[in-house]
């Protein structure tokens, strides 16, 4: 994989996708993305920049393997075990003042972070006045969240995980295993609804006492996540917390000074009155 | 000062520790470009990397967005990818594994090349699989300098080895002469 794509190129599949699909790119980090733009010219085995926007132009389905592909969907339950530990020990007990609780998970990929909030708020016996809204821009993540079922493979690791979080419960309890899969247990999803929503287009829609978005802004350039800040800004109720991933930072953004740092090696925030 | 690079980038898996070590003890302090370490760690479990590496320098692991500064030293951070931007702040990226590596040195090398050019200059030490070997190539495409561990002195061979089969015109150097090639440099 020797090609690279040029800027003018870039610029133009990037402006297709927004023109006729609705879906902007533009401030995206342009590192990652043009790697993930080659990755998956060499995967359609497309020889040329040429002959991307020529099917991008003219292939609805191509489109949706493109959007598919450059997105990022890798996750785990319970990623970064530490982070969990402390959203377990110094956020969750504040939620419990809420007689109702509501928590966005905003690019929940297919699922697994948001399962693993479930069982900490279960855990907290918050779960039944819990509703977590989980969103994400790929139909495709969805859908697949929507089942419950992730591959057994991974069990092992997010089990361990799991117990570095200082979870004390048998971990197979959340789960169903069947052939090569899991079933994640109904209880813990019924209080969960994904529906598609893009950050960089769509707005506010409901006030929360969480919002948790972890590993996103890093695909994001500094204007995009100064805009997406101001998003979830907007969608917090005075004092209510916003968990980034542990290598994201606000502190380049000017909104930071609307935040207050309630872990500042874990990225948890909290919105000033 | 130094006049031919804007960027050192080191790449090392099993075996890379203690050179890489070695190499950073001799690091001269008044060395101006960044230093870019990527090393094959452990997922998900607490690491002390950065200080293990070094008692004589600070090693910095940058966050997203975070502005690539001369005179300092980085390191990827575990189960992240590490990529530079144009503007030349880091980027983190949590995608697959390539090479079955997170960081994968391939990543972050040729990214570098992108950004850095003909002023990069590119080391690869010990380790057990091939990844960085393309990197190395691609900051040698794009002028930049490729230097590896003499395989004959590398604990595993087959990292230096892959960029040697690889990328014409790569200089395999054991760890004394790779300290006086970057301290020639200052």
């Amino acid at each position: 994989m020797k090609e690279e794509i040029l800027n003018a190129d870039f610029l133009d599949i990037i402006n297709i996708v927004r023109l006729q699909y609705g879906y902007d790119f533009t401030g995206y980090a342009q590192a990652s993305i043009k790697r993930r733009l080659l990755r998956f010219m060499g995967h359609m085995r497309l020889s040329s920049v040429f002959e991307l926007k020529h099917r991008l132009v003219n292939d609805q389905e191509f489109f949706s393997r493109l959007v598919q592909y450059i997105t990022v969907n890798v996750t785990e339950m319970f990623r970064d075990p530490q982070f969990y530990r402390t959203l377990r020990e110094q956020v969750l007990p504040k939620l419990a003042a809420y007689p109702n609780i509501k928590i966005w998970h905003a690019g929940c990929s297919t699922g697994e972070e948001v399962f693993s909030m479930a069982i900490l708020l279960q855990e907290a016996g918050l779960l039944s006045r819990t509703k977590i809204y989980a969103t994400d821009l790929n139909p495709a993540n969805l859908e697949k969240a929507v089942t419950g079922i992730l591959p057994l493979d991974n069990m092992k690791d997010f089990t361990q995980n799991y117990i570095q979080s200082g979870g004390l419960a048998d971990f197979s309890n959340y789960y169903t295993a069947r052939y090569d899969n899991v079933l994640i247990k109904k209880e813990l999803r019924e209080h969960i609804v994904f529906f598609q929503h893009n950050l960089v287009t769509d707005k506010v829609f409901n006030e929360f006492q969480l919002i948790c978005c972890r590993n996103v802004f890093i695909y994001f350039n500094r204007e995009l996540q100064n805009s997406v800040l101001q998003l979830f800004y907007d969608s917090l109720s005075p004092r209510g917390y916003l968990a980034m991933g542990i290598k994201e930072t606000m502190r380049f953004a000017d909104i930071h000074r609307k935040f207050e740092v309630v872990h500042a090696q874990h990225k948890i925030y909290r919105r000033k009155e | 000062m130094n006049n031919r690079f804007d960027v050192i980038v080191i790449g090392g898996s099993a075996g890379s520790l203690l050179v890489l070590t070695e190499i950073l003890d001799a690091l001269p302090h008044q060395l101006a470009p960044p230093v870019v370490i990527v090393l094959h760690r452990l997922r998900n479990v607490q690491s002390e990397m950065g200080r293990l590496l070094s008692t004589r320098r600070k090693i910095v692991e940058p966050e997203d967005k975070e502005p690539v500064r001369e005179h300092c030293i980085y390191l990827a951070p575990q189960n992240y990818h590490l990529m530079v931007e144009a503007e030349r702040t880091f980027m983190l990226d949590y995608s697959e594994l390539v090479n079955y590596s997170r960081p994968s040195i391939d990543v972050t090398f040729s990214s570098i090349a992108e950004v850095y050019g003909a002023r990069t200059l590119g080391i690869l030490l010990s380790g057990a699989n091939k990844d960085g070997a393309e990197g190395l190539c691609q900051i040698m495409a794009a002028g930049g300098t490729g230097l590896v561990q003499d395989p004959r002195t590398a604990s595993f061979e087959a990292m230096p080895q892959a960029a040697i089969d690889m990328c014409p015109g790569v200089i395999p150097l054991g760890i004394e002469d790779i300290k006086k090639f970057i301290i020639g440099e200052t």
